[in-house]
C-alpha cells in the first residue's frame, strides 16, 4: 500500500534487456457527469439536474464511510493542470503507464458509472455514457488503455443491450459489474448479461464495491471504512458462492469471471468448504454435477491488488500455488491509495515464468490482448 | 416447546397456548438436513441428540471425554419481542440445567443471552454465574448490528468478570439477509454463509475495541470453520497498517490480537483431504493455542471416529483436546469464581 511514492523506484525503461511485460487489470479513470453530458439525452441531463444519482445508500455525494483520503486516491495522484486523479491523461502515461512501462492497462470506471443507481433507465444512460466515455476520452487516445463494458446490471435487458452495442470492439475486453449488487450475481435474472457477455467472446470482470441496498455484513452495518474494505472479501465469497451452487458454469461453460480488487487469500478455503458441503447435500444442487472446487479452478480468476500479505512469505504462495499461478492477474488500482508498485509488490520468491504469467501472460489469454 | 412449557412463567405459558405458538425452530439447521445430525445419530425421528442417555452412549462412552460443553440452538435469538425473548431464553437455560447439567456431572453447558436486551443479557449471566456448570456466554454469528458495537459492551464486561468466554456459534437471528447480497437461493448457501459471518464479528470485535476494553475476555467462534481464517488475518492486518488512524485504539496488528483473544472449535475443519495442505494450514494458523476439540456432535462434519483431519501434528493433539480447551474454559472460569 501507497499512499504517495516520494521517490519511485527501479521503474524499467522501454530498452531494458528481459524487460518483464506488464498488463496491469485494474486502472481507474475518472470521467465527471460534464465529461457524460455529449452523451446523455436532455431527459437524463435534466434529471441529473433536479434528482442526482439515487445510490442504494443514503448519501447525495460521498458514501457511508468515509475514505481515509480524499475519493480514496494517492496524495500524488492529483493532476498538476487540474481535475481528479485518473482523470488526465498525460499525467496517467506520464506518471503511470510510462512510468511503470505498462504494455496494456484494463479501464474499470467507478462512480459515476450509474452501476446499482435505484432508477434503472439513469442506470442505463450513465453506463452508455460512461462506455462512450472509455473510448473517446481514454482507449481511442492512448491503445495500450482498453474499455470495460459498464453495464446497469440490475437491468439485465439494458445490459444485454449495451453489451452487443460493444460486442466487435477490440477497444472494449470485459463487461464489468460491481461485486455489491441487489442479489448474488448467481440467481437466474443476471444470466441474460452472462449470456451476452459469452456470445461477444468477453470475460465478466466483478470488481469490488458498489451498494446492495443490504447491510454490508450479514450480521449488520459495520462503524468503520476499515471493516468495508475488509468486507469486501466476504461480499466476493457469496458471488462465488452463488455463481458455483446456481449452476452457472454448468449452463456457461466457456464463461470467465475476474474478480477484481477482491483479495484472493479466501478462495482456497471457500472452496474447500463448498466441496464438503456439496458432498453431504449434492441432492439439493442436483445442477451442480461437480465438485465446486472445480468449477473455481477453471471459472475464475483473481487480480493482485491488495496484494496478500503474510507474516511469514512463504504462506501467500502457498495460497497463490492452491488457487493456480494461471489464474492470478497483476493489477496496480492507480490512482487509488492502496496502489500496489508493480515493482515491489510482488513477492520476489516468484519463479521467472510465474512472474511472466502474472503480470501479463494470464491477463493476456483471459483478456485475448494482442 | 413442549419441554420449554413448564420452565415458562404463567403469561408465556398461556400465550403459547392461546397464540398457538408452536416451535421457534430456526431454518438454520433444517431438521432432515444432512449436515443437522449424522445419519448414525439420528434415532427414528429426525432428531437427534434428544436424550441424556444418546449423548452417554454417543459421546461419553464412545469418545471417553471427560467434559462435553453443550451449546443448545433453539430460536430464541429470532424472537422480535424483547420480553418474549428474555422469557424463553431463561426457560432454556432453566431446561439445559435441570434436563441435562442435573442428570450428566460430565456436562458443561452454555448460557444463552437475549442480545434482543442488553440489561437482559447481562441479568441472565449474571443469574448462572455462580453455577460453575455454565462455562461460556453464547451468541450467533449473525445478529441485528456487529457484535463490537459498544451498547454490548456490558455483556462483555459481565462476561470478564465471571470468566467466561464469549461463544459465537454458527447461525443467525434473520434480521438481514445470510449475505451481503441478499437471500440465496439454497440452504447449502445459508449454510456456507456462516464463514463470512464469523469474519464480520472478528473484524467488528477488534475494530471497536472490545478486546483493548477488556483484555480478559476470550472469545471462541464456534462451528464457524477453520481454514479461512489465516487469509482473513492477513487481509485485515495490511488494512490496519494502512487504516489505523480511523481506530487508533487499536495499536498492534488483527493477527496478533486474534491469537490472543479468539478460539476455534475443530469441527468443521474445511481442508481438503491433504495431509501437505493441513499442515501448511496449521502452520498459517501461526499459534498452537487457538484450536479447542470439538466433534459438533450431532452435527455432520466426519464419519466414524476421524474427529481430528489428518496430517494435524502429533504434538498438537493434546494441545487441542486438553489443554487448549482447559485454558479457555476451565482455568480462568475457577481464577474467576473462588470458592465454588
Amino acid at each position: 500500500m501507497n499512499i504517495e511514492l516520494r521517490q519511485p523506484v527501479r521503474a524499467q525503461t522501454a530498452q531494458s534487456k528481459n524487460r518483464l511485460e506488464i498488463v496491469d487489470v485494474d486502472i481507474h479513470p475518472k470521467n465527471t457527469l460534464e465529461d457524460f453530458r455529449p452523451y446523455l439525452s436532455n431527459r437524463w441531463w435534466d434529471y441529473l439536474q433536479t434528482y442526482g444519482r439515487r445510490s442504494r445508500h443514503g448519501f447525495v455525494d460521498g458514501y457511508p464511510f468515509p475514505k481515509m483520503t480524499p475519493i480514496a486516491c494517492r496524495r500524488d495522484a492529483w493532476p498538476p493542470g487540474g481535475g481528479g486523479p485518473g482523470s488526465d491523461l498525460g499525467f496517467m502515461q506520464e506518471q503511470h503507464l510510462d512510468h511503470y512501462g505498462i504494455d496494456f492497462g484494463v479501464l474499470n470506471p467507478l462512480a459515476p458509472s450509474g452501476q446499482g443507481d435505484q432508477n434503472a433507465g439513469l442506470s442505463a444512460a450513465l453506463a452508455f455514457a460512461a462506455n462512450e466515455c472509455q473510448l473517446e476520452r481514454w482507449a481511442l487516445r492512448d491503445k495500450r488503455l482498453k474499455a470495460s463494458v459498464v453495464v446497469p446490471y440490475e437491468d439485465a435487458e439494458a445490459s444485454v443491450q449495451e453489451i452487443r452495442r460493444r460486442a466487435g470492439d477490440r477497444n472494449f475486453v470485459q463487461v464489468l459489474m460491481l461485486s455489491r449488487t441487489a442479489e448474488a450475481l448467481g440467481r437466474k435474472r443476471y444470466w441474460p448479461v452472462y449470456e451476452a457477455a459469452v456470445e461477444a467472446g468477453l470475460p465478466i470482470g466483478i470488481h469490488a464495491f458498489g451498494y446492495s441496498g443490504w447491510a454490508m455484513t450479514n450480521g449488520g452495518w459495520p462503524s468503520f471504512y476499515i471493516e468495508e474494505v475488509t468486507e469486501h472479501a466476504t461480499s466476493a465469497q457469496a458471488v462465488v458462492t452463488s455463481m458455483v451452487m446456481e449452476g452457472l458454469f454448468e449452463r456457461y461453460r466457456d464463461l470467465k469471471v475476474v474478480m477484481i480488487e477482491c483479495g484472493f487469500g479466501w478462495l482456497p478455503a471457500l472452496g474447500w468448504r463448498l466441496d464438503k458441503l456439496w458432498r453431504k447435500m449434492r441432492d439439493e444442487v442436483p445442477h451442480v454435477t461437480r465438485p465446486p472446487s472445480e468449477y473455481i479452478r477453471e471459472h475464475f480468476y483473481v487480480s493482485t491488488q491488495p496484494m496478500e500479505e503474510a507474516e511469514d512469505p512463504s504462506h501467500v504462495l502457498d495460497a497463490m500455488r492452491w488457487i493456480g499461478f494461471d489464474r492470478i492477474l497483476f493489477a496496480s488500482d492507480y490512482p487509488h491509495w492502496d496502489f500496489d508498485d508493480p515493482v515491489v509488490a510482488i513477492p520476489p520468491a516468484l519463479t521467472e515464468e510465474q512472474r511472466r504469467m502474472i503480470f501479463a501472460g494470464n491477463a493476456r489469454t483471459v483478456y485475448r490482448l494482442d | 416447546m413442549r419441554a420449554l412449557m413448564p420452565y415458562l412463567p404463567d403469561f408465556w405459558r398461556d400465550s403459547v397456548e392461546e397464540r398457538g405458538i408452536t416451535s421457534l425452530g430456526s431454518i438454520s439447521y433444517p431438521p432432515n438436513a444432512p449436515i443437522s445430525a449424522r445419519p448414525d445419530f439420528r434415532g427414528a425421528g429426525p432428531e437427534a441428540a434428544t436424550t441424556v442417555g444418546e449423548l452417554q452412549a454417543q459421546i461419553f462412552d464412545r469418545w471417553g471425554m471427560s467434559f462435553a460443553i453443550c451449546n443448545c440452538l433453539y430460536g430464541v435469538q429470532l424472537v422480535l419481542n424483547e420480553d418474549m425473548a428474555r422469557a424463553f431464553t431463561c426457560a432454556l437455560n432453566d431446561w439445559i440445567a435441570r434436563e441435562w447439567l442435573d442428570r450428566e456431572e460430565r456436562l458443561r453447558a452454555s448460557i444463552i443471552v437475549p442480545l434482543q436486551n442488553v440489561e437482559f443479557a447481562v441479568d441472565e449471566i449474571e443469574r448462572w454465574a455462580k453455577d460453575p456448570r455454565f462455562v461460556q456466554v453464547l451468541v450467533l454469528a449473525m445478529g441485528e448490528v456487529p457484535l463490537g458495537r459498544r451498547h454490548f459492551w456490558p455483556i462483555y464486561a459481565a462476561a470478564e468478570r465471571h470468566g467466561l468466554p464469549l461463544g459465537i456459534h454458527a447461525g443467525s437471528a434473520y434480521r438481514h439477509p445470510v449475505t451481503s447480497l441478499g437471500w440465496p437461493t439454497y440452504y447449502v448457501e445459508d449454510y456456507a454463509a456462516q464463514t463470512q459471518g464469523f469474519q464480520s464479528q472478528v473484524a467488528s470485535l477488534i475494530c471497536e475495541g472490545v478486546l483493548t476494553k477488556h483484555p480478559g475476555l476470550k472469545v471462541v467462534l464456534i462451528e464457524s470453520g477453520v481454514t479461512w481464517v489465516p487469509a482473513f488475518l492477513w487481509r485485515m492486518s495490511k488494512f490496519w497498517r494502512g487504516l489505523r488512524t480511523e481506530i487508533p485504539w487499536i495499536d498492534r496488528s488483527p493477527s496478533e490480537i486474534f491469537r490472543d483473544h479468539f478460539r476455534l472449535t475443530l469441527q468443521p475443519f474445511d481442508a481438503p483431504d491433504s495431509r501437505d495442505i493441513v499442515r501448511r494450514l496449521i502452520d498459517h494458523l501461526g499459534s498452537d493455542e487457538l484450536l479447542l476439540f470439538s466433534s459438533d456432535y450431532p452435527h455432520w462434519q466426519f464419519d466414524g471416529d476421524s474427529f481430528l483431519p489428518a496430517g494435524i501434528p502429533v504434538d498438537l493433539v493434546r494441545k487441542i483436546m486438553v489443554d487448549n480447551p482447559h485454558a479457555t474454559y476451565f482455568e480462568r472460569r475457577r481464577t474467576c469464581s473462588p470458592g465454588r
